[in-house]
């Protein structure tokens, strides 16, 4: 699955976007897995009230599942306007 | 409708003029430009980053659900991305209705909805260094006025 940042999210982890491999059933499960890979991405997960999650460009929540999921983006709140 | 995602500036006054001109039913055109601030007097230039894809459908999910509410003859969103200097127009939403009630809030409601549910994200860039700009409490509770 393609797995993207945006603003201080793609700074903290050091990349705008990677796939990744996994077999995590919702966003939490997949947001533990990075959590465990490295402290950058520790650090840019840790505190998941500060970010939103899209799945396949579609607002979304943190319990949803992904199986089928193409794309994930993880980004703070957005500041349009 | 016209929805827009672009980097290159735009000059608000001739979109106005040709935005729903073909028109004749339209009673009432409200429009808002949304220009780049500088507070401190210290602001180099402001940064957008966006989601390209997500952008375009999220801005075009919210313009829709505005015509159907507010029964828009026409409804006109300019949104850019990219780096832009104070006082460059930032965005533009432009409401054609046959009253002016319904041009207006639906204005409001694209303002509103534009700041927390389009996926564009701020940052000021100053001497000092660069800063994300944090979203507002009061940005999301404006959602629950709709």
């Amino acid at each position: 699955m393609n797995v993207v940042y945006f603003a201080w999210v793609r700074e903290r982890i050091g990349l705008p976007q990677e796939t990744v491999e996994t077999d995590a059933a919702t966003v939490n499960d997949l947001i533990a897995e990075l959590r465990a890979r490295e402290e950058r991405y520790a650090a840019a997960f840790a505190d998941t009230s500060a970010l939103r999650v899209a799945l396949d460009q579609e607002l979304s929540d943190f319990d949803a599942p992904i199986a089928g999921v193409r794309e994930i983006a993880f980004f703070p709140p957005m500041t349009g306007g | 409708m016209t929805v827009r995602v672009q980097s290159d500036p735009f000059d608000a006054g001739a979109e106005l003029n040709r935005f729903a001109q073909d028109r004749t039913d339209v009673g009432a055109v409200v429009s808002f430009t949304g220009v780049v601030r500088d507070t401190k007097g210290d602001l180099k230039e402001m940064l957008i980053e966006h989601y390209p894809g997500m952008t375009e459908s999220a801005i075009t999910k919210i313009a829709d659900e505005a015509v159907q509410r507010w029964a828009l003859a026409d409804v006109l969103v300019i949104h850019r991305y990219g780096s832009l200097k104070p006082g460059e127009p930032i965005m533009m939403v432009a409401t054609a209705a046959a009253h002016r009630a319904a041009a207006f809030e639906a204005a409001d409601f694209l303002m509103d909805y534009l700041k927390s549910r389009a996926p564009f994200w701020k940052k000021e860039v100053t001497e000092e260094g660069a800063t994300w700009v944090d979203a507002k409490d009061a940005d999301e509770d404006a959602l629950k006025r709709w």
